[in-house]
């Protein structure tokens, strides 16, 4: 007995300001659909459960699990992914302060951890360090220790607001 | 051989701390990761794997997974029936079981499917008879005479039979020397298993050239392309010159992606077998299963020591429990008896080590292999000894460290060694003095110290060839592209190899281009295990790139009628030293070199030299080179709760020469954290055989909230041996860190916690004990009995002067 698993419906999704209509399996995550469907493989998975934070997008500006999302969910909503940070092919002071402190060692906790740190600097422009670990406690890492990333975000807090 | 570099002073880019080369594709989500390919046409891969720990197969039935429309191959044991494994002596895998599962999680069939959905239906409808086995579950388990073998095609009776390894040496006159003791102590430690938790989970993704030409490609998120390329062309039976492999930055490995896997033979021998592109993402459960992590550990260490508190003899007995397949077990075995006697001078020493099967995931190499647990034990037992000797349990350390260019009892080559300074810095950076033992109730600091291999010494085939090789290519444009097989896993291999190179030729990192890990493009190294990569690949880069140089300097010589040794290569130019006026830019030099000597293109490779013991076993332990790492930590633990609160951990690394600071620097805080978590929360829990907590919630590692402050500090010896001097980072201040926070415990409440992760209900059942007048302790009581044979004897190393021999 063939799953009817390719019974696909049209959505329409604004990711990164640009418009996708994309066919999709209602049941599969926001997750899967940004990484198969719309092709944008930098946004990772590390347990598809909602434990790890390696899927954190901006949904709406709040950082969410995209494995815990149905991309029919977040049809209408404005999406962000780590492909959206840089603009013009200049990079975002969060990418630029992630190289300088070592902030990636393997890479794959990165994009869901730039997200979050986005998400933080939006609502909060100038994060005290126990305010930044509480903002990224749900993103884990298994290589740096987190506490390049502290200092990446607060470089780049730092410059941020100098620009600003 | 060793190779020498030149200038060590006065480095342009080495020794700065450039944003490594691989750090804005990895922000911007540029990286491309396994589980990122897509090919045309690409089916899903999936296992199915053992509901039973132990369990004779009876019949496998797929007739009704290959009826399902969508699904396109479908693999059994059967399918791959030839044998592999990591090492050559423990070649006692299938790619999918024959005959028996070993564990819960063991892989027993394979499907290939239009997509997932497809793929997963396709595993319910495969029908597996089995027969469960009685399963061993434990090293007692493994112990007991009477329960059926796990490695079906070995022979044994009795108590032993479920013995992967064993080894039992002794390095002079043990007796004698716990003669002259006037102290005699004895403990026993468990250190509990735990896995590796790579963010990325394991994927490949395989296809298929159809023959003539019959080309196979892998690519994986695998730390040793070379094994993998060796163990797919055993199990394929295809010629290795038919098989590319191709490892892409792997999203964290820490040992654990360092075993040839199922997935990986099987997204190969699907795509053969369908002729369309397979990819295998292993689920997070599944990562659990694939594990190869920290085999747990019951040991027990004998130490002599006069008086003064000068050490007079060691010995130390260990038991692994190997899970169910051999893995790097012959050499883990070895590991835990191996580098005890690289910090510290021990004049005569008796090592017994014996690694058993059982119904569990295979234990393997993680960060560290086979050390961490014998330092943990070997630092705790020191820190109570310093206490009934009442010396200060840094003083004891420093009455007995190992000299600089010194033999070890067991034949290791010691050259540089700046242990004494790494723990002159600690104890002065934390304020020791006035804080051991004078801290309020509750509060406490603890100090332990490690050492580890800068690569091991020997490949893990035997063979007499280059353990690296590089090529360098510059093209006319002045392009410079270097060739090596050595994988990044995070570790920063990529950048360290483009600044070595950088820093020979006069340029910057990001002016060179890098091919890396690619079995058709790239020559060979034998992966990112045991350290080795910035030692080995580092070496034949600086190698290459002197004799690039030396073909650009000869053209430039006699274009400008400048000699050769006057000239210079910094910042994009070649100039004359004693006028930096005279000269011509990178670009133009190659100019001049192209037509002069070409083709611009060269080659350098390392050995180490030969170092393994004159003794069975003696090839585990030796390296051209040894870290050191000495820490302090500091931490609150609550009387009531038994919660720790690690708050300050201070730690010096002997690197040798830091080829680019911030990598070093967040290769030890890495290490530290991922001891804090080994040390005091991550394990592997099984209920009657079926691990517990296969999922990252369950498995907890720490987290932002949990991770203390660390001081790093780098103490640089100049390694006359090393690339610029370099030696390793990436594992070896995992080391003293573990034992480090047990010691803080004990300082802080009085009570030893002999077993790893100190979790708050041991300490409670520590201080429970106390209050009722009893030991004050919480750890094993004895070691099950076995028969570790006669040891083999081996004599002390002729102590001629290293010194002399080989220092600077």
């Amino acid at each position: 007995m063939a799953v009817k698993s390719t019974s696909r419906q049209l959505v329409a999704l604004n990711i990164n300001g640009d418009a996708y209509e994309l066919a999709v399996v209602p049941s599969h995550t926001l997750l899967e659909v940004l990484r198969e469907d719309a092709g944008l493989t930098g946004t990772k998975h590390g347990c598809e459960q909602g434990e790890c934070g390696l899927c954190t997008v901006l949904i709406d500006g709040r950082p969410q699990f995209s494995c815990l999302t149905l991309a029919i969910e977040a049809e209408g909503a404005e999406i962000r992914t780590v492909e959206g940070l840089a603009t013009n092919g200049e990079l975002h002071p969060l990418q630029q302060a992630w190289g300088e402190t070592g902030a990636s060692q393997c890479g794959y906790c990165t994009p869901g951890m730039l997200m979050s740190a986005q998400a933080l600097l939006e609502r909060n422009p100038s994060p005290n360090r126990t305010e930044i670990r509480e903002a990224l406690a749900g993103n884990l890492c298994r290589c740096t220790g987190y506490q390049a990333i502290i200092e990446a975000v607060e470089l780049a807090a730092e410059r941020m607001r100098s620009a600003a | 051989m060793a190779v020498t570099t030149e200038p060590k002073q006065g480095t342009a880019v080495v020794g700065g701390s450039d944003p490594k080369i691989d750090a804005h594709a990895k922000a911007t989500g540029q990286t491309v990761y396994a589980d990122d390919i897509h090919l045309p046409r690409m089916l899903v891969g999936r296992l199915l794997r053992s509901p039973h720990r132990h369990a004779k197969i009876l019949g496998i039935d797929v007739s009704r997974a290959s009826a399902l429309p969508g699904v396109h191959g479908i693999l059994t044991g059967a399918d791959l029936p030839i044998r592999y494994g990591i090492m050559p002596v423990a070649q006692d895998e299938h790619a999918l079981a024959i005959e028996k599962v070993r564990f819960h999680g063991d892989p027993v069939a394979a499907v290939a499917a239009i997509d997932e959905e497809t793929a997963d239906e396709a595993l319910r409808l495969i029908e597996v008879e089995y027969e469960e086995l009685a399963p061993i579950s434990s090293i007692a388990d493994a112990m007991k005479p009477d329960l059926p073998l796990i490695d079906s095609d070995r022979h044994g009776e009795g108590v032993g039979r479920q013995v992967n390894r064993k080894g039992t040496l002794e390095f002079g006159d043990v007796d004698g020397g716990f003669a002259r003791a006037d102290h005699t102590y004895e403990d026993l430690f468990f250190f509990e298993g735990n896995t590796h938790l790579p963010m990325e989970e394991h994927a490949a993704v395989a296809q298929w050239e159809p023959e003539p030409r019959g080309r196979l490609t892998v690519w994986s998120s695998t730390q040793v392309p070379h094994y993998l390329h060796r163990t797919l062309a055993k199990v394929l039976e295809l010629a290795p010159n038919r098989i590319r492999v191709i490892a892409t930055p792997v999203g964290g490995g820490f040992g654990g992606k360092s075993d040839p896997f199922s997935h990986e033979i099987c997204a190969a021998r699907l795509a053969t077998l369908t002729g369309r592109p397979v990819k295998f993402t292993l689920t997070r459960e599944e990562v659990f299963y694939a594990h190869r992590g920290r085999h747990p550990v019951l040991m027990r260490v004998r130490t002599g020591f006069t008086e003064d508190g000068t050490l007079t003899a060691m010995a130390f007995r260990t038991m692994l429990d190997g899970g169910a397949y051999g893995s790097y077990g012959p050499a883990s075995v070895y590991y835990t008896g191996a580098l005890q006697t690289v910090t510290y001078d021990v004049p005569t020493y008796k090592f017994e080590g014996v690694r058993v099967l059982t119904n569990k995931p295979p234990c393997g190499p993680k960060r560290g292999h086979g050390t961490p647990q014998p330092r943990f034990a070997l630092e705790c037992h020191l820190d109570k000894v310093a206490t009934d000797l009442g010396i200060d349990p840094i003083d004891l350390r420093l009455r007995n460290l190992i000299e600089p260019y010194s033999y070890s009892i067991n034949h290791l080559r010691v050259t540089t060694c700046g242990l004494r300074e790494c723990i002159e810095i600690v104890d002065a950076e934390s304020g020791w003095r006035e804080k051991h033992g004078k801290l309020p109730y509750g509060r406490g600091v603890g100090f332990a110290v490690g050492s580890y291999l800068c690569g091991a010494g020997l490949p893990i085939y035997f063979n007499d060839m280059s353990q690296s090789e590089v090529q360098i290519k510059v093209d006319r444009g002045g392009g410079v592209t270097v060739y090596s097989m050595a994988i990044d896993i995070g570790q920063g291999s990529d950048h360290m190899l483009v600044t070595v190179v950088a820093e020979v030729l006069g340029l910057r990192p990001n002016d060179i281009a890098l091919v890396a890990a690619d079995t058709d493009l790239t020559p060979i190294d034998l992966g990112s295990y045991s350290s080795r990569v910035t030692f080995m690949a580092g070496n034949a880069a600086v190698q290459a790139a002197e004799r690039m140089r030396d073909k650009v300097f000869a053209a430039v010589s006699a274009d400008l009628g400048v000699p050769v040794e006057k000239l210079a290569a910094r910042d994009g130019r070649i100039f004359d030293r004693d006028d930096p006026n005279i000269g011509m830019d990178w670009p133009a030099a190659v100019g001049v070199a192209s037509v002069l000597h070409p083709p611009l293109v060269t080659a350098g490779s390392y050995k180490t030299p030969k170092l393994a013991g004159p003794y069975k076993g003696g090839g585990v332990g030796p390296s051209p080179a040894y870290s050191y790492t000495a820490s302090i930590v500091e931490l609150e633990c609550d009387p009531e709760t038994g919660v720790v609160d690690v708050e300050r951990v201070w730690i010096a690394h002997d690197i040798g020469k830091a080829i680019n600071r911030v990598s070093v620097e967040g290769q030890v805080v890495g290490s530290v954290y991922m001891a804090l978590g080994e040390a005091l929360f991550e394990e592997q829990t099984f209920r009657r055989g079926y691990l517990k907590n296969p999922s990252i919630l369950e498995y907890r590692s720490p987290t932002f909230l949990e991770m203390p402050e660390v001081e790093t500090f780098l103490v640089e010896t100049d390694d006359p041996e090393g690339p610029f001097g370099a030696k390793e980072v990436g594992q070896g201040p995992l080391l003293p860190v573990i034992p480090a926070v047990a010691n803080a415990i004990y300082d802080a409440v009085g009570v030893r916690v002999d077993e790893v992760p100190i979790s708050p209900d041991k300490v409670v059942k520590a201080l429970q004990e106390k209050a009722q007048g009893k030991e004050p302790r919480v750890g094993p009581k004895a070691m099950p009995e076995f028969d570790y044979g006669e040891p083999v004897k081996v004599d002390p190393p002729d102590q001629l002067s290293l010194r002399e021999v080989l220092a600077p």
